[in-house]
């Protein structure tokens, strides 16, 4: 099963099917999701509007963590199958997830400085998802530090496997340490602590950059084909080259 | 106060909610171009290179 998929050719087919319900999820999920973060949810009784900065904050900082996750399995898949789509997917979804990332830190900052009184703190919480950041910055560029991308995609799988530990540690950072940060609310046993009104906006929104993340992979696994098919044409013509010449240095030889 | 400036003013809260939804919509806007540009650019560099590929593209027949 894995690898019927292996064949570049097969899975752009299957992205070709994908990628329209993709973009159509996005744009329709991430409508509705918009329309009941910003005029059909209540203001929360104790943060007033500022609760409809979760709506983007949550589901983004899920979207990190869920990068992340596919990120260090695609690079597993890499290292042992060795499957040649493996590595393409790691590296199209470095960028979504830095993303990501970012905007949970910045709507969280855009939250806390209102709700908290200020813009950072350095707490188990918000430093463990400084650091995915500069996990995923850290894959990108060791990926492409190489002159031989294979040395370059072994280098970084290691390291983003390894950085995965982080993100347990993300996840149960606001129940081991003292933080500012509330904990989880949506994904608790006892089912979610948070009013329908409320969740209705957060799943759509969550769906939504689902929805994007998937169209926007997809997007970038294209180009990421096209780029090694690229290599594998430029190798073709060195070679071809290097043995033209190596004929004509030998009917040089013969000619002495 | 219009309902309009009401929605606008967010409870006072305007400077952070406004900021927060404008950063998210720049961001994934911004990524989603860069990734459009990354396919057009790298098709256009595989069909300069390889004229036969679209051909084949066309077909679907390639290895």
């Amino acid at each position: 099963m894995i690898h019927r998929f292996a064949n570049p050719t097969r899975f752009l087919r299957l992205a070709d099917r994908i990628q329209p319900w993709a973009a159509g999820l996005t744009v329709v999920l991430g409508g509705a999701g918009l329309y009941f973060a910003l005029f059909s949810s209540p203001a929360d009784y104790q943060q007033g509007e500022t609760v409809r900065i979760m709506y983007i904050h949550v589901p983004s900082a899920w979207m990190a963590l869920f990068c992340y996750t596919a990120l260090a399995a695609a690079c597993a898949t890499a290292l042992i199958w060795k499957h040649p789509l493996a590595d393409l997917a790691a590296r199209a979804t470095a960028p979504i997830g830095a993303c990501f990332t970012l905007l949970a830190l910045a709507t969280g900052s855009l939250w806390g400085k209102p709700m908290w009184g200020t813009w950072w703190v350095w707490d188990a919480r918000l430093t463990s998802v400084l650091i995915l950041f500069f996990l995923y910055l850290g894959y990108m560029a060791l990926n492409g530090a190489f002159d031989d991308p294979e040395r370059g995609q072994k280098a970084s799988a290691i390291l983003a496997l390894v950085g995965f530990i982080n993100v347990p540690i993300i996840k149960f950072s606001v129940d081991w340490w003292n933080t500012l940060h509330q904990p989880a609310s949506v994904i608790k046993m006892g089912g979610p602590a948070i009013h329908p009104s409320m969740l209705t906006p957060l799943l759509l929104m969550a769906f939504a950059f689902k929805a994007y993340f998937v169209w926007v992979l997809l997007m970038r696994m294209r180009g990421e084909i096209n780029a090694m098919k690229i290599r594998a044409v430029r190798l073709r013509q060195v070679h071809a080259a290097e043995a033209t010449s190596a004929d004509a240095g030998a009917a040089t030889g013969e000619a002495r | 106060m219009s309902g309009m400036e009401t929605f606008l003013e967010m409870g006072g809260h305007a400077g952070y909610i406004w900021p927060a939804y404008g950063i998210v919509a720049l961001v994934l806007a911004g990524l989603w171009l860069a990734s459009r540009r990354f396919v057009r650019a790298s098709n256009a560099e595989l069909e300069d290179l390889n004229p036969r590929a679209r051909r084949k593209r066309g077909s679907g027949d390639e290895a």
